[in-house]
Order: C-alpha cells, then structure tokens, then sequence
C-alpha cells in the first residue's frame, strides 16, 4: 500500500463563500489526494485541531472576507504551539498581492489568487509533498 | 513498551493520529503496534451507525456525541467515506457535521478513507478501533460509508448496530430483502418530519413483525428521529441504553464479542495467505503464463489454478 496524502480544506472567517475551497477540495480528490473538507466558519483553534486529528500533510485555507492577515499567521502559530509545524500550510482567496509577502512570511507557504489554475495548487503539493512523508 | 504506545495510553491526541496513520498506510511495525495495545483494549463501547448515503448518519453521530458529552463521557468518531475507484482520492466530508465538537477534547474525530476495502468501512478501521480503545476513550462511534445492501461488516465490529434509514427508498419488498436490513439492532428513520416517514415505519414494523411472529418481545426497537431539528435523539439515547442493558444480561455482548475476534482472526488469516500467494504468483509471473496457457493452450482452467495452489502448499511447507 502506498502512502497517501492527507489535505485539510478549512474555511476560518466569517464570510459563506465557500465555493472555491469546494471547488478546490473536489480537485484535488480528482487529483487523488484525501481531502478533509470542515465547512465554512471554522476558528482558528478548531482547524488547528481538525489538523492534528486527522494527520494531514497539508492545509489550505480560504478566506474572501479579509481577515487573512490575522486569521493565517494564527493557525499557523497555533500548529507550532502544538508541535504540528510539519504540516505544511498554503492559502487562497481574494488576496492582495502586497500582503503575499507578509503571510509568506509568517509561515503560509503559498497564496493561490482568483484565476490560479489548479494544475498549480497540484503541482506545489507533488513539490512538497517528499518533506511530509512520514 | 515504544515511546508510541506509551503516549497512545497516555491519551496524547498526536501520538494517536499519527498510529492511525501508521496502520492506513501498512507501515513497518504496524502489527508490533497493535499487539502492545491490545492487552489495554475492550474497555470502549463501540457503536456502528450505519444506513444508505444521505439518511443523516453524521448528523445523527452530531447528536449523540453531543448526549454522551452531557454524561461526562468520552467519544472518538471514525467516520468512513469512499475513494475514488478511478483516482485513490476521497472526499471525507462526515466530520464536517460534527465540527461543533473540534475544539472538545473529549472528542476525537478521524475521518477515513475506504481506500479499495468493500464492506461499507476501510481495511484499517479495526486497528484505528483498538487504538481508540487502548487511549481509553469510553465510547467509539463509527459510521461506515452509505451504504447499499450489502456491506455490512459494522456487524462483526460493534457492539449494537444503529441502522438508520430515511422515507422514499422502495417498498416494503426492499425492507425484505436479506443484507443491511438484517443487520441493525436498532432502527432508526430519520428525517421524521418528511412525507413517507410513517409509512416507513409500518413496513419495517411489518417486516420485523414476520422475523418476530414468535417472540415479539425480542423485536428490535425502532425509533423516529429529526438528527437536524434535534428530535427523538433522547429516545434513542434510552432506547440504546436498555438494549445494551438487555445484551449485556443475556449474554448476547459477550457472544457478540467472542464472534467478531473468530471473524477478524479469519480476516487478518485470509489477508495474509492471500498476500503470500499473491507475492508467490508475482514474483514467478504466474498470472501471465496462465491466461497464455488458458487462452493459446487451450488448457482446463481449474485443473491449472488447482497445480498451482498444489505448488504454493509445497513451497510454503519447504520454507
């Protein structure tokens, strides 16, 4: 049997537009992945520990409402606080470009915008996906 | 003892993830894992909640993780959906139900795959069950993938079995038929407030009746539910309750119990033989030289597999 890769798909914020992280959660089970998908207005703390639970290898996070700059780096401080900082944590949503290098920074490895093909989404977790193998 | 298992026992939520992991993806030590569990094991109760795609299983799981919290106890939720037979991928959806529970420590979900296993669960989900059971978790729900009308392993896995069913799905000819149905201790039509949900309690009375015409005071209960509108969810809870009651003082848990080991014992037996013959068919290319000599040879189909499994005896008795 071969390792499979686990993916978080969680929605933190208050805004319901949830179409994109379904459609990206539907691609990516096409692309073969497991896909963990939690719904709209999810807190922090509770996708951190959906996360640990499920022992995913990534978690993307989609977020239309603005709150990115506080929401992202927020999980990915809750997952270092509890030892899960191997998951690897990448974004989407209607994101700024001149706020890519602050969440880069703070740990969110890659921010998809409005009009990525998924081939890209795809392609970042085949890169990435040697450093989560356990 | 590893590290792991201590921390498995310990109840260290990480650590329990991550074993899960261990036995979905076969990885080395998996069968060293279990067996150091296992003499911690048999303490949970274990509830399979079962019945066709949409009936509102998880909804339901929602329900009773919430009562079961009510009573100060602990829960874990293995909830299984399908991968895809084309891709390996699964959209695991079930949790997303119950994410009211995700900051509960008291509660701990794992969504699994079904990963190719039929049966309506994942070939994994016996092991995550005892890992579950040795972190010490006082009930283990798990809901098996919608299922049609034969899977219907959750049988040889819980302890009580709670079918739930919803209006509109056939006839009483359905409720007839041999499988699922035959395998609930507790029915449950949910979706209460819709058309047709009286109409279905008639049949699957009338269907139980028939099974029961001589000892109606063993019939199973059936019991209607809105898991969304949060209706008939204490019911159940009492209803569950009696009925493990009633199975604990007939003996019938412990029998249930002894069987579902004689049936893992079988599974794990076949699975291994199987993977044995399979690594012993590979690695000659056996299967190749069979269809040629089938097909261009015009050979006699069984009397070539029966020399064949005559071979792999001899091979496996002069190892």
């Amino acid at each position: 049997m071969t390792e499979k890769i686990r993916i978080l798909v969680a929605k933190p914020g208050l805004d319901g537009h949830d179409r994109g992280a379904k459609y990206v959660a539907r691609a990516l089970k096409d692309a073969g992945y497991e896909v963990i998908y939690t719904g709209i207005r999810q807190t922090p703390e509770a996708i951190v520990k959906t996360a640990i639970q499920e022992d995913v290898n990534f978690v993307g996070l989609s977020l239309l409402s603005g709150a990115h700059n506080e929401l992202f780096p927020r999980i990915a401080e809750l997952l270092r606080k509890e030892g899960a900082d191997d998951v690897i944590l990448f974004g989407g949503g209607v994101i700024p470009e001149d706020d890519i290098p602050f969440l880069k920074a703070k740990g969110i490895e890659a921010i998809f915008t409005p009009g990525t093909p998924i081939r890209k989404v795809i392609d970042f977790i085949e890169a990435n996906k040697q450093r989560v193998s356990r | 003892m590893t590290e792991l298992a201590q921390k498995i026992l310990a109840g260290n939520t990480r650590s329990i993830a991550r074993a899960i992991s261990h036995v979905e993806n076969d990885r080395e030590g998996r069968e060293a894992l279990i067996d150091e569990l296992y003499p911690h094991c048999g303490k949970a109760i274990v509830w399979g909640i079962t019945g066709p795609p949409g009936a509102g299983k998880s909804s339901l799981v929602d329900r009773l993780i919430e009562r079961l919290r009510t009573r100060g106890k602990s829960v874990a939720v293995i909830a299984v959906d399908p991968s895809s037979p084309f891709t390996g991928g699964a959209l695991l959806g079930d949790r997303l139900r119950m994410q009211k529970h995700a900051v509960d420590d008291g509660v701990f979900i794992r969504s699994m795959a079904s990963r190719g296993h039929l049966g309506g669960l994942a070939g994994a989900t016996a092991d995550a069950l005892r890992i579950f059971d040795a972190a010490g978790f006082d009930y283990i729900l798990v809901e098996t993938i919608g299922v049609g009308q034969t899977e219907i392993e959750i049988m040889g896995l819980s302890d009580i079995v709670l079918l739930v069913l919803v209006p509109g799905a056939g006839d009483e000819i359905q409720a007839l038929k041999a499988g699922v149905m035959e395998i609930g201790d507790i029915f449950i039509i949910n979706k209460r407030d819709l058309d047709g949900a009286d109409k279905l309690r008639v049949q699957v009375e009338y269907v139980l009746g028939i099974k029961f015409a001589e000892q109606s005071d063993q019939m199973n209960p059936i019991l209607m539910t809105s898991a969304i509108n949060d209706e008939g969810v204490d019911d159940l809870m009492d209803s569950i309750g009696e009925y493990v009651e009633r199975m604990k003082a007939s003996g019938k848990l412990a029998n249930r119990r002894e069987q579902r080991l004689q049936d893992e014992i079988k599974t794990i037996l076949s699975a291994k033989i199987f993977a044995a013959f399979h690594d012993f068919m590979q690695m000659n290319g056996e299967i190749d030289t069979l269809v040629q000599e089938i097909v261009h040879d015009k050979q006699k189909p069984y009397a070539l597999i029966n020399a064949k499994i005559d071979g792999f005896i001899k091979e496996m008795h002069t190892k």
